[in-house]
């Protein structure tokens, strides 16, 4: 029994039953498909997070997202500025306490180099309704290439607790045909 | 040096040393009373997620989540676990327990510890979350209480390794230590290494707290957080997973279909487990692909494989005994006339089932490097881990005090008829929570959030209806779980403290049919196996795990293309 000392003391010489090596094999074999299966999504899925990154500081974004609020704002949305940048552009995006900043505007179809990164605690960038979520750093400048195939109004909710305002974090962009 | 007393076990025959006695009673008793303060927060979490409920302020939300976090993912489970490290050393080689005085100063460590945390919490200071990410700041005496709490634990795997030692040292055992000692023996071994990194990066933070470093970095603190964090929920499968064995054991004396099989999956996990860290870092900045899809698939799923394969040997060892005892009939009658009235087969066997279903099967997707991109910090993680945590150890450990009660606390388990209920009352509760939980989070709700209407936030947002009936009935299944967590509790007590002593031979196995002689091979039954029924659940299990998997690839590649 599995209580007691095993009844062989060789038990490491005891043959194996088939039913139990045929399910390593498979359960094996099932284990490569899924490791090689991240590995061919690399190289041929449209969906993998980008590794770019570079070291910040909270001044140092956030001059950078003042900079472009000052070139591309097109107008307001509830007191917050709505950017909406050139195809292509770098397009910065802050997560603070308790708002994500500015408000974008982006059209369809066309790629965007969107640097995110947090000017105080870590936050959680989670794109809604489509479930796009990406852990925001103080200190960290990450950098996706993003390509919004859909339009409409997208929510930025904050999904890493931030303190007491944290379910009042939102954020908005929205995606436009040409 | 304490003085030894052994008594036998009228049912077992063990020779129980009374020092383990008393602190395998101990820590039983303490591990209850945090799962009874940590399940209180836990309903009073879920019911605050309910929208229609809305129970708590924001402010005693996130305390009460914080709370819930440390009281049962850390103090009920690490309390337990180490009552069934004692158990698996000392009663199990039939030996005295190594440094009973250590053992007791790590109990004494581990309360201080764990007190002095809730204490931090409940003032208010600390509402950091169990995983307390850097720069948000806890006070002082938050991380000094984990400390102390895990040094105190890092003592009784010391006692643990010393009474291993000491039984060989003694010979109370031949041969090699049984396949349960050796379970434990991995829950330990991997306990060292996720107290060491708990300590590598609790110390600073600490230090951190009061001045003395002037920042931690998150990225890091997160890397080495989760060495702690989630390494140690191995050891929580390799503990339950030597509670099946364990249970599987006493109630159908089944043996291991092959010893040299399950020590091998125990092996994989002390191994590959530590690796899983990862699984936290996946949507992180800076780290590398190749980083994450090594890390985060155990070197190509190895760790995955031991889950495996224990999912197959653990009913496969139960089928065969049960086929043995005279049900042999059809391919499932030796699962039709188990114990199922037997809280600890009941309650062992749920375990089995949704820990693979449930937990099992969404921890591997979720940890696929690129779907954890719709999955990250949703309502999915916390879906996840309760099918792991919840439904699987702490269900395995429920199971498992129906049989300590009786052979080490030696008292009658009190109202039987609760007892028979409440695993089905706590597994119907948690595989809810599980399972709703999951849901709401693949439409993307937010774990850790106190209002998912947004009713203060400067932007309108609604998530879809769907979410909102799923928080509902998740908000049902928590209050149907914590009915099951407070039968539990109430049997736990009534037992414990007003039981009638046992003092003869109990019946602990379960009946047994007419046994037809020759039916099942030896030993092993290596060319002898015939376990059709395990067949059967195993490839339901393969077929959904499959299924399941490549949705989720299907999900993922419907979203915005980025790289």
């Amino acid at each position: 029994m599995a209580i007691h000392p095993p009844g062989e003391k060789l038990w490491w010489n005891h043959p194996v039953d088939r039913v139990e090596l045929i399910w390593i094999a498979v359960a094996f074999v099932w284990g490569l498909v899924m490791f090689f299966m991240m590995i061919w999504w690399h190289a041929t899925g449209e969906q993998n997070l980008s590794t770019e990154t570079y070291r910040t500081t909270p001044n140092a974004f956030y001059a950078k997202v003042e900079a472009s609020i000052a070139e591309w704002q097109v107008r307001e949305l509830n007191g917050v500025p709505v950017v909406k940048p050139p195809v292509g552009a770098d397009v910065y995006l802050i997560g603070r306490m308790w708002l994500w900043y500015p408000v974008l505007e982006l059209e369809r179809g066309q790629s965007y180099r969107l640097h995110l990164s947090s000017l105080d605690l870590q936050h959680g960038f989670s794109l809604q309704p489509i479930n796009i979520n990406v852990q925001v750093h103080p200190g960290y400048e990450h950098v996706l290439t993003v390509t919004p195939n859909s339009s409409g109004e997208y929510t930025i909710v904050c999904n890493e607790y931030c303190g007491l305002g944290h379910h009042s974090m939102l954020g908005k962009i929205f995606v436009v045909d040409r | 040096m304490t003085k030894t007393e052994f008594r036998t076990c009228p049912t077992t025959g063990f020779k129980i040393d009374l020092n383990a006695q008393a602190l395998i009673k101990w820590n039983a008793v303490a591990a209850v009373i945090f799962l009874a303060i940590g399940g209180l927060f836990g309903l009073s979490v879920a019911l605050t997620r309910w929208p229609a409920v809305h129970l708590l302020p924001a402010d005693w939300f996130y305390l009460a989540l914080t709370a819930h976090g440390l009281d049962v993912l850390l103090l009920w489970i690490l309390f337990f676990e180490i009552a069934v490290l004692y158990f698996a050393s000392a009663i199990l080689l039939n030996c005295r327990l190594a440094a009973p005085r250590w053992a007791w100063a790590a109990f004494g460590l581990m309360l201080t510890g764990g007190l002095v945390t809730n204490v931090a919490v409940l003032q208010g200071q600390s509402t950091v979350m169990f995983t307390s990410y850097p720069p948000m700041m806890a006070a002082q005496h938050f991380y000094l209480g984990l400390i102390l709490f895990a040094v105190g634990a890092l003592i009784a795997c010391g006692v643990f390794f010393g009474t291993l030692v000491i039984a060989r040292e003694e010979r109370t055992y031949q041969g090699s230590v049984p396949l349960v000692t050796f379970g434990a023996l991995t829950a330990a071994i991997i306990a060292v290494f996720t107290l060491a990194s708990g300590a590598i990066i609790l110390i600073p933070t600490w230090m951190w707290s009061i001045g003395l470093i002037s920042t931690i970095d998150p990225l890091m603190y997160k890397l080495v957080w989760w060495a702690m964090g989630h390494s140690s929920q191995q050891i929580n499968v390799s503990v339950h997973v030597a509670i099946w064995y364990a249970i599987a054991a006493m109630l159908f004396g089944a043996k291991p279909l092959s010893e040299k099989i399950s020590r091998g999956a125990f092996l994989l996990y002390i191994l590959f487990l530590q690796l899983a860290s990862a699984h936290h870092l996946l949507v992180e900045p800076g780290l590398s692909p190749e980083w994450k899809v090594f890390n985060t698939s155990y070197a190509m799923y190895l760790a995955v494989l031991g889950s495996m394969i224990h999912g197959l040997s653990v009913p496969g060892a139960m089928e065969a005994a049960q086929r043995k005892r005279g049900f042999d009939r059809g391919i499932f009658e030796w699962l039709r006339k188990a114990p199922w009235g037997n809280p600890a087969f009941s309650g062992m066997f749920l375990s089995l089932v949704m820990f693979g279903f449930l937990g099992g099967i969404s921890g591997v997707v979720m940890g696929t490097e690129q779907i954890n991109i719709i999955m990250h910090n949703t309502l999915y993680v916390p879906g996840h881990f309760h099918g792991t945590v919840v439904a699987g150890t702490t269900l395995a450990f429920m199971a498992m005090t129906y049989l300590l009660i009786p052979l080490i606390l030696q008292r009658e388990v009190r109202f039987p008829r609760l007892a028979r209920w409440q695993p089905y009352v706590f597994g119907l509760g948690v595989a809810g929570i599980s399972l709703f939980m999951m849901g709401a989070g693949t439409l993307g709700v937010s774990r850790r959030h106190w209002d998912i209407t947004f009713a203060t936030a400067p932007f309108d947002f609604n998530y879809p209806p769907t979410a909102l009936l799923l928080m509902a009935l998740n908000g049902l299944s928590a209050i149907a779980a914590a009915l099951g967590g407070l039968m539990y509790i109430i049997v736990v007590v009534a037992s414990v403290f007003f039981g009638k002593p046992v003092r003869d031979k109990i019946i602990l196995a379960a009946p047994a049919g007419h046994p037809v002689s020759g039916a099942v091979g030896a030993y092993g039954s290596a060319g002898t196996l015939r376990i059709p029924g395990t067949l059967t659940l195993v490839a339901v299990f393969f077929v959904a795990f499959v299924l399941y998997y490549f949705v989720n690839w299907k999900y993922l590649s419907e979203i915005w293309p980025m790289r």
